[in-house]
């Protein structure tokens, strides 16, 4: 009796969360239009990138190695797309509700919030993985990448964990739209374009200014995609990345119940101003 | 206990600089169980802040509210478990079919996809949405069809209260009376308290027990639609749900809605 009190609520609350996941699957089919649109977008960016490995050697004269800078800055911009796009279907699921007219009905649902946060976070990392490869997949086709020494499951390990981070960072950034209505989701592109800037995406944060650095360090993307690069371009295995993965994920647990936290701090300023309303 | 009720409530609001807008003053109300409750006031009257506050959606400024006991501020899931919502807009994912839309609600109250597939259609089909309508889009049905699924999704799992905030707003006179007929039956079969609000004098007349008169935030009336009528009434002339409003409020509603 006790373990069926028990096991009801968890079992509503799964069936939610996957409410929300297979919300977001058909959402994504039906803007299958919008979907072709930014993956074209996001493939043709990165081979612009990546063709910068290419032209840097030409542009050179030899003594720079074209094709692993092109692989050092496909890593960088495919592990960017992957963590972006967590954040951004994370972070602007509050807009993006607020936009479709669904937001108080979503959030007057007896589910808990944190089912929300999980259910939204399961399907962006699925979506993002799936695709991230579909771009590898298509990158693949026009460059020849040397990837004989890449050690692949430490690469897949590192996006995993990574992926940690990004979730929490995503709902942290989640509380900008709820609080801000009109401005919120500006707030967390301005957000993301920092992360970009300071996390090493396209070159050694040791370029950057010593205060930038500083700012680094505080970036996980920094982690994922130095642990990704030592795992593709170097080959370095689990023995050389177990302790910054576990700090990587601690940091990632950490961030998670920061940004739950905030945001259900956030959703109750909402409530008493009467922020929890539809756009238009 | 009382199904609903609400005592001293208030909120206000902050309009530009500093200027706060009352929206509730010390509204308090009770209904019964199975009751069919009306908040009858003209556009700005608080209606929609009242039902956003019992569907724990805002939080009030002073006093209390509770759903079948539960205080909506303090135990707001419970609260939540309890009740559902209609509101004027449909809200809706545009690009979702009416069955993906259901499918999506029955799974935040805990309904599993196998157990509401068959009920979902099956109620589409009874409120007159044919099955190839019922998988497209909700952007290519009418006001009155999305209506009508915004009600189905009510009723997937009827709650023990249903708030209604001007569901037949926008309507045409067939398919408000369908929405209508819908909210008795509801009533009748499955005793579920309803709390409605409108500005729709007619509507009020027609389907409430009680109704309460809500003006800039205050309830000034509250009772029988027939007994406000006798309560206002000075000559043998019939007395309409808009003579009571006027006198109850020195407005007239035709100015006010």
């Amino acid at each position: 009796m006790r373990a069926e009190a028990f096991s009801r609520p968890i079992r509503r609350e799964l069936i939610a969360a996957w409410g929300f996941l297979a919300r977001n699957v058909h959402l994504t089919k039906r803007y299958w239009g919008w979907e072709l649109v930014w993956f074209a977008y996001s493939l043709t960016s990165s081979l612009a990138v990546a063709y910068i490995g290419l032209g840097t050697e030409r542009l050179a004269g030899g003594g720079v190695d074209g094709q692993a800078l092109t692989l050092y800055l496909l890593v960088g911009t495919l592990v960017w797309s992957y963590l972006s796009q967590i954040f951004y279907v994370i972070s602007e699921m509050v807009a993006w509700e607020r936009w479709e007219g669904t937001i108080e009905y979503t959030f007057m649902a007896p589910s808990s919030r944190l089912t929300h946060l999980v259910g939204t976070s399961l399907f962006a990392v699925i979506y993002g993985i799936g695709r991230t490869l579909l771009i590898l997949a298509a990158a693949a086709a026009f460059f020849r990448l040397p990837l004989a020494g890449a050690h692949l499951p430490a690469a897949g390990l590192w996006l995993l964990v990574g992926s940690v981070s990004f979730v929490g960072f995503g709902i942290l950034a989640g509380v900008m739209p709820l609080l801000f209505p009109e401005r919120g989701v500006q707030m967390t592109n301005v957000l993301a374009a920092l992360l970009l800037l300071i996390s090493g995406v396209y070159y050694p944060v040791e370029v950057l200014p010593g205060w930038m650095q500083l700012l680094a360090r505080g970036s996980p993307a920094t982690y994922v995609i130095q642990g990704m690069r030592g795992a593709i371009l170097a080959g370095e295995g689990l023995d050389q990345m177990a302790r910054p993965l576990a700090l990587l994920a601690l940091g990632g647990v950490g961030m998670i119940l920061v940004g739950t936290w905030a945001f259900s701090l956030a959703e109750r300023y909402a409530k008493r101003t009467g922020r929890l309303k539809r756009s238009g | 206990m009382y199904a609903l009720s609400a005592e001293s409530l208030e909120k206000r609001f902050r309009k530009g600089k500093g200027k706060l807008i009352w929206a509730l003053r010390k509204v308090s109300f009770s209904v019964a169980r199975g009751e069919i409750y009306g908040i009858l006031g003209p556009n700005g009257s608080g209606k929609s802040t009242l039902v956003r506050i019992l569907a724990t959606l805002l939080i009030p400024d002073g006093g209390r509210a509770w759903v079948l006991g539960y205080d909506v501020v303090r135990q707001p899931k419970q609260v939540r478990a309890l009740i559902h919502r209609v509101s004027t807009e449909a809200a809706f994912f545009k690009k979702l079919s009416p069955l993906e839309n259901l499918l999506y609600g029955a799974r935040l109250y805990g309904l599993s996809g196998r157990v509401v597939g068959r009920r979902a259609r099956g109620l589409l089909a009874e409120l007159g949405i044919p099955p190839d309508r019922q998988r497209r889009p909700m952007e290519q049905l009418s006001r009155g069809q999305q209506q009508k699924v915004a009600v189905a999704r009510a009723l997937l799992q009827p709650p023990p209260v249903l708030l209604l905030d001007e569901p037949t707003t926008g309507l045409d006179p067939r398919s408000k009376r369908e929405v209508q007929e819908l909210v008795l039956g509801l009533r009748r079969e499955k005793g579920t308290t309803i709390l409605l609000t409108t500005h729709d004098m007619e509507e009020a007349d027609r389907i409430c027990d009680r109704v309460g008169i809500l003006d800039e935030g205050r309830l000034v009336a509250e009772g029988a639609p027939w007994k406000l009528k006798q309560r206002v009434k000075t000559d043998g002339r019939p007395v309409s749900m808009e003579d009571v409003f006027f006198a109850l409020t020195g407005k007239e509603w035709e100015d006010e809605s």
